[in-house]
């Protein structure tokens, strides 16, 4: 409790004259953008029609509409609190036996460059595109733009903008054919700068869908190369594009083995953990050898420490668990091939039900496209329609999240989209 | 010829370093005197009781999962902590011109706070002020953001205690406007707090001059045991009128560390603000980290918003807080009775977990060498490190260097 004497003195102050100053500070401060998803949200939870459907989740449910724990998080987590251990500090670079494990999933276990590699823990994926970023902002003086593809996740452009670096973009979607047109993206690759910095999604593309196809990526690597560009991967769907990991982490592993353009990666456990709101990723670079990549992770200490001392634990713990315990490891991959079996036969339920409603549109880019969205291709004015007249919430830039369909919904959905698309 | 073959080595973070020899060190006597966690009497990491009750609480809760917490952070957590630091019937609080965003603990919450203010500050030149000495961190954190950074006397040197004159001349002397960093209590690395009646002498200058108070509360409950008093110079900000910010960590007295658990306070003039000042904030955590860290926050939350917990955590922290003073009690005493050389009143005047005990390089140095007793080269001891096993040993190595050392 406050002494008497304390609390005198703070009456005494509330009393006394407000300051000089009559202006707030923060009179001058506008307001933020809106964000776009949360918007829909909102929406979302204020209609109470009970067909109501939520596509612009970035999160898996499962067939009952539900978040879904996965069962080797679950039985990771009990061992971990069995364990009794204790909060101390994780170092600037976060949990040795996570970044260890999480490298070797990404570019193979027997991966040479796992000897050579500058890699950190990172608050998701969001925080090694921000360490990245940072990164390159700092040590990639002759050109500090980073190009996306267009369309790319809505919040890339802000973080690299936040890092002090420029923003621009190369075609990827080609809203014609639903797909990738890699013959544009191929030509603003080649005519960018030298050495200028490329992102790359690296499996199962935000918000399109479209992957590149082994074929395609060989094209893109080729260019890359040949223009010194750095590739800086963007790994937020490994296991959950395809079902199987080494698949999609394909193109990284082809650009890493090749070793003629600077690697960069963005790695993210949020989607295929389901560790969402635990934060857990990493930032690595592959570096020439062993001593380079341990100056290069001085650097990034240095980088770090200032943004937020050293990474969370929790999140940190379980994956290393889950990845290294054989057991759990198993039962993880089958989880992961199973939430992208249930996406993928969503995708193929979807289109199906499209195609027998006799549209007479081609749907065959639902299934073409990969991982927890698709682009529909519906237009504005079609998705607002869809939100009015029959409560289905999805971006404007007619992307849906397949995650949000269930056997339920996925004919009311589809008779939906017909009822907006038919004329 | 590699990619990267230009970039330098960087140096290596000299607390960490610290840390990385104390365990290194095979010796059976050494002692920790580095890094800032709490210890048992054992020297142990301390899981506090409430904690692990928390922890369990959740383990068996069915509706446990690990979606996205929202921008803003976990209401939990976020109204709680308000709560906390403001007192349960702030009338800013009541009037809603508090704005509360979870971040990465106390780091980020003063980096989110940092890059807010460069972008926002006016003057827009107004450079931040942060004591003299203060937590190494917070100068990266101010200067990686963009501001220019300089310093206003704190520790007097001699005496150990606050140099106040030095503190209300310096900030007296600054331009109109600027950004002063305030430890709120149990100051890092001094231990050093300002009395009520000195807070008042800062706040009146803070007022005259115009400039705008970003507190960091890095050890509420941890320095007095009682989380009001800690609170007491925030509170007394607030009540007189200022707009401010507070960087909030829940690392010690939660020992949440390693969760990474804290918030960062935005106080305004008026809730009309409160829309324009909020979304801000939420763009640019957006922009770092999407959104913070669930686990910590939902174990703190838990604590804060049960009346029996919270009433068990505050039992906790006293548990800490004064352990802590019975070893700064201990080890003055046990210096004077040894008749080391000098005034060792220093160390039981000082609050919280960190001493400046005074000693020099060369006697920190031969501490290490010669005693395996680690601690930075400041003269900064963390108490937490003390304990009834080391104390006659740490007392008797002080004394000799102290004699010995120059």
């Amino acid at each position: 409790m406050l002494s008497s004497a304390t609390r005198t003195l703070l009456r005494r102050s509330a009393a006394a004259q407000a300051p000089a100053r009559t202006l707030s500070t923060w009179a001058q401060v506008e307001m933020g953008p809106p964000d776009a998803i949360l918007g829909i949200t909102e929406a979302f939870k204020r209609d109470t029609d009970p067909r109501k459907m939520n596509l612009g989740v970035g999160a898996y449910r499962t067939d009952e509409g539900k978040p879904y724990v996965l069962g080797a998080v679950r039985k990771a987590e009990e061992l971990l609190l069995a364990k009794g251990l204790d909060k101390e500090y994780l170092p600037i670079t976060g949990l040795a036996k996570f970044t260890t494990a999480a490298s070797e999933l990404a570019y193979g276990a027997d991966s040479p460059a796992l000897e050579r590699l500058a890699i950190t823990q990172t608050i998701s994926g969001t925080g090694a595109l921000r360490i990245g970023g940072a990164f390159l902002q700092r040590f990639h003086k002759t050109q500090q733009t980073v190009y996306l593809p267009t369309p790319s996740w809505g919040n890339h452009a802000a973080v690299f903008r936040d890092c002090g670096l420029k923003v621009a973009s190369y075609r990827y979607y080609d809203p014609a054919t639903r797909g990738l047109n890699l013959g544009a993206m191929l030509e603003d690759i080649r005519a960018l700068p030298c050495g200028s910095i490329v992102l790359l999604h690296a499996c199962a593309h935000n918000p399109t869908g479209v992957d590149p196809t082994p074929a395609q990526w060989q094209e893109i690597q080729r260019v890359v190369e040949e223009r010194e560009h750095v590739a800086f991967f963007d790994m937020a769907y490994q296991g959950f594009a395809s079902g199987n990991a080494d698949r999609d982490a394909a193109a990284l592993r082809s650009f890493v083995a090749s070793g003629k353009a600077p690697v960069v990666l963005s790695q993210s456990f949020a989607k295929n953990m389901g560790l969402y709101g635990e934060r857990v990723g990493t930032f690595s670079i592959v570096g020439a050898d062993a001593g380079e990549s341990d100056r290069l992770l001085s650097q990034v200490k240095i980088l770090v420490r200032p943004l937020y001392s050293n990474p969370p634990l929790n999140g940190a713990r379980i994956a290393a668990e889950v990845l290294t315990n054989n057991q759990l490891r198993t039962e993880w991959l089958g989880e992961v091939k199973q939430m992208a079996d249930r996406i993928i036969g969503m995708r193929t339920a979807l289109r199906s039900r499209l195609e027998e409603l006799g549209s007479a549109q081609s749907w065959n880019h639902i299934t073409d496209q990969i991982g927890m969205f698709c682009y529909t291709g519906l237009k504005p004015e079609q998705v607002d329609r869809l939100a009015k007249e029959f409560h289905i919430y999805l971006t404007r830039d007619g992307r849906v999240s397949v995650a949000g369909i269930t056997s339920s919904n996925v004919n009311y959905l589809a008779e939906s989209i017909h009822n907006v698309t038919k004329d | 010829m590699s990619y990267f073959s230009s970039i330098p080595q960087a140096p290596a973070d000299s607390i960490l370093n610290l840390s990385v020899m104390s365990k290194a060190d095979p010796s059976s006597s050494k002692v920790d005197l580095g890094v800032g966690a709490y210890r048992d009497d054992n020297g142990k990491p301390w899981v506090l009781p409430v904690v692990h009750k928390a922890s369990t609480r959740l383990a068996t809760d069915p509706a446990f999962n690990h979606e996205y917490l929202p921008v803003g952070g976990l209401p939990a957590l976020t109204g709680g902590a308000q709560a906390l630091i403001f007192g349960h019937n702030s009338p800013a609080v009541e009037d809603k011109r508090v704005y509360t965003i979870q971040t990465i603990s106390g780091t980020g919450a003063n980096m989110v706070g940092a890059v807010f203010l460069k972008q926002f500050k006016r003057p827009e030149n107004a450079a931040v002020y942060i004591s003299k000495p203060t937590w190494g961190n917070h100068r990266s954190i101010f200067q990686t953001a963009g501001h220019e950074v300089r310093e206003y006397r704190y520790c007097n040197y001699e005496t150990l205690g606050l140099d106040i004159d030095g503190m209300l001349e310096d900030l007296r002397a600054a331009p109109k406007g600027q950004i002063v960093v305030l430890h709120a209590c149990a100051h890092n690395p001094t231990g050093i707090d300002p009395t009520a009646e000195q807070w008042q002498q800062i706040a009146n200058v803070m007022e005259e001059r115009e400039h705008f108070p970003f507190f960091d509360c890095a050890y509420q409950g941890f320095a007095t045991g009682d989380v009001d008093r800690d609170a007491f110079a925030i509170r007394l900000f607030v009540s007189r009128g200022f707009e401010l910010l507070v960087a909030e960590s829940f690392a010690k007295n939660m020992g949440l560390y390693g969760e990474r658990t804290g918030c960062l306070h935005a106080v305004t003039k008026s809730s009309d603000l409160i829309p324009m000042v909020s979304s801000q904030l939420n763009r640019l955590s957006r922009a770092t980290v999407s959104t913070a860290a669930a686990y910590g926050a939902k174990v703190a939350g838990t604590v804060l918003q049960d009346p029996e917990l919270y009433s068990e955590w505050l039992g906790n922290m006293t548990e800490m807080s004064s352990r802590i003073k019975t070893m700064r009690d201990a080890l003055r005493d046990k210096l004077v009775a040894l008749g080391t050389p000098g005034s060792w009143d220093h160390v039981s005047n000082q609050i919280g977990m960190f001493s400046f005990t005074g000693l020099s390089k060369a006697q920190v140095a031969a501490l290490r060498e010669k005693y395996h007793m680690y601690l930075t080269e400041d003269g900064r001891i963390s108490v937490a490190g003390l304990n009834t096993n080391n104390i006659d040993y740490a007392a008797k190595a002080i004394d000799d260097v102290v004699r010995n050392v120059k």
